[in-house]
Parts: C-alpha cells; sequence; structure tokens
C-alpha cells in the first residue's frame, strides 16, 4: 500500500501504470483492478471556480489515509492500494485525487475502492478554499454525498 | 504539575482565530473543550469543530497529557 501527498500535477494513468510495473510481487495475481479519479471542476453550487487551494494537515492527513487502507484490507482481500491526493494551488480539469485497488477479483476492488474513496472524504484532513472567476474566495464547507443534486 | 500543550488550528478556523497555533501552559487535568477555552476566550467554540489529539481524532471531553498537540478544524473536504 502505497500513501501520497503531492503538491504538484500529476498524471493519474502514469501513476498506475507505473505503481503496476514496479509491484512485481502482485504480476499474475491480481484480476481486478479499480480506479477512482476525482477531478477538479470549473464549477460548484452554482458558481464558476477558476481555481482552488487545498490545505491538509502533515502528519494526520497521511495517519488517517493510512488507517482507513488498514481497515479496508482488514474488510477485504486487496492485494494493493495506491492513494494520491494534491495538495496546494489546483486548476480546473487537474487531478485531485486517486485511488486505486487491486484484487483477484472484482468484488473486493470495487468495495474497497469505494469504502477508501467516501471514508476519506469524511475523515482524511483537506479543506478546499475555491477562487471564483467573480474574484471571491470561500471555504468549501461540507463535502456533499457524491450524487448531483436537482 | 505543570503542563505544556501545542494548539493547532487549519482551514477556515484558522482565519476566524487569526493565527496557526497557540502554545497553553497550564496545571492539572484539562479536557480537549477547556484547552480550546484557554486559548480563546473571547471565542466559543464553534459547534461543527473536529479535534485531534496527536493526530487521532477525539471527542471535545477527552483529557489532554503534557505534550500533546490539540488540533481543531472544520468538517474535511478532501477528495
Amino acid at each position: 500500500m502505497t500513501i501520497r501527498i503531492v503538491q504538484d500535477c500529476f498524471d493519474p494513468y502514469r501513476e498506475i501504470q507505473a505503481y503496476q510495473d514496479s509491484a512485481k510481487a502482485m504480476t499474475g495475481k491480481f484480476g481486478a483492478t479499480a480506479i477512482f479519479i476525482g477531478t477538479m471542476r470549473d464549477f460548484n453550487d452554482g458558481d464558476e471556480v477558476k481555481g482552488m487551494t487545498l490545505e491538509h494537515y502533515p502528519g494526520m492527513t497521511e495517519k488517517q489515509l493510512e488507517l482507513i487502507v488498514a481497515k479496508a484490507q482488514q474488510q477485504w482481500r486487496i492485494i494493493d492500494a495506491l492513494v494520491v491526493h494534491r495538495v496546494g494551488a489546483i486548476l480546473p480539469n487537474e487531478p485531485i485525487v486517486l485511488v486505486a485497488v487491486w484484487s483477484s477479483h472484482r468484488g473486493d476492488a470495487f468495495d474497497a475502492s469505494r469504502y477508501i474513496m467516501e471514508a476519506l472524504k469524511s475523515k482524511a484532513p483537506f479543506w478546499k478554499k475555491e477562487l471564483l472567476t467573480s474574484d471571491d474566495e470561500r471555504w468549501v464547507l461540507k463535502n456533499s454525498d457524491g450524487y448531483k443534486t436537482m | 504539575m505543570i503542563m505544556t500543550i501545542k494548539v493547532r488550528y487549519f482551514a477556515g478556523l484558522k482565519e476566524q482565530v487569526g493565527r496557526p497555533e497557540d502554545e497553553l501552559v497550564f496545571t492539572g487535568l484539562s479536557t480537549v473543550r477547556e484547552v480550546w477555552c484557554a486559548v480563546n476566550t473571547d471565542k466559543p467554540l464553534p459547534g461543527n469543530i473536529l479535534a485531534a489529539v496527536n493526530m487521532e481524532y477525539v471527542e471535545l471531553d477527552s483529557i489532554v497529557q503534557d505534550g500533546d498537540e490539540v488540533a481543531f478544524f472544520p468538517p474535511v473536504t478532501g477528495g
């Protein structure tokens, strides 16, 4: 399992390929890879957003993510997991988070990746501050339930 | 016994408090909530605030120990 907090923009697809290529122990063992990529939108709550700053709590963020992945490993049959999360200044269309889970079968991979992502949303200390096209700044006060509100 | 506690604030709460951290020196048992009150005498603890001691989530009535790092922050919004 690997958890990385990164300042610079990353390519999630390259991260997945590089991780899979370097993890020789799982070659031939995994039959399922579930991947979630969170990307910054240029809109939120009815406003146009042109940028975002992501703050975190160095040390606690990594610790909480390790706990979350460890819990997923206890609950499902996972071979390996990779979590990459941006901090600092982010622009629309840039990736914010990558969760990738490798397992022998799809059920464990799907369920564990969903669990890791939802737990990250409610437990990992990250905070988003949006910069609107009007140049107003605002903190995002809470995460949504993950579905579009009508 | 004299105890020294480091208090940290994050995100919107850090802006509201107006500083990133405090150091608190006191004697006797104290809870996380009492730590807030001791360093923020002019501000009641906001209702939706989360707290951590040594980077683990705690309830507000948890007891703090000498050398602990206590953190207060708003609901998290990563991902």
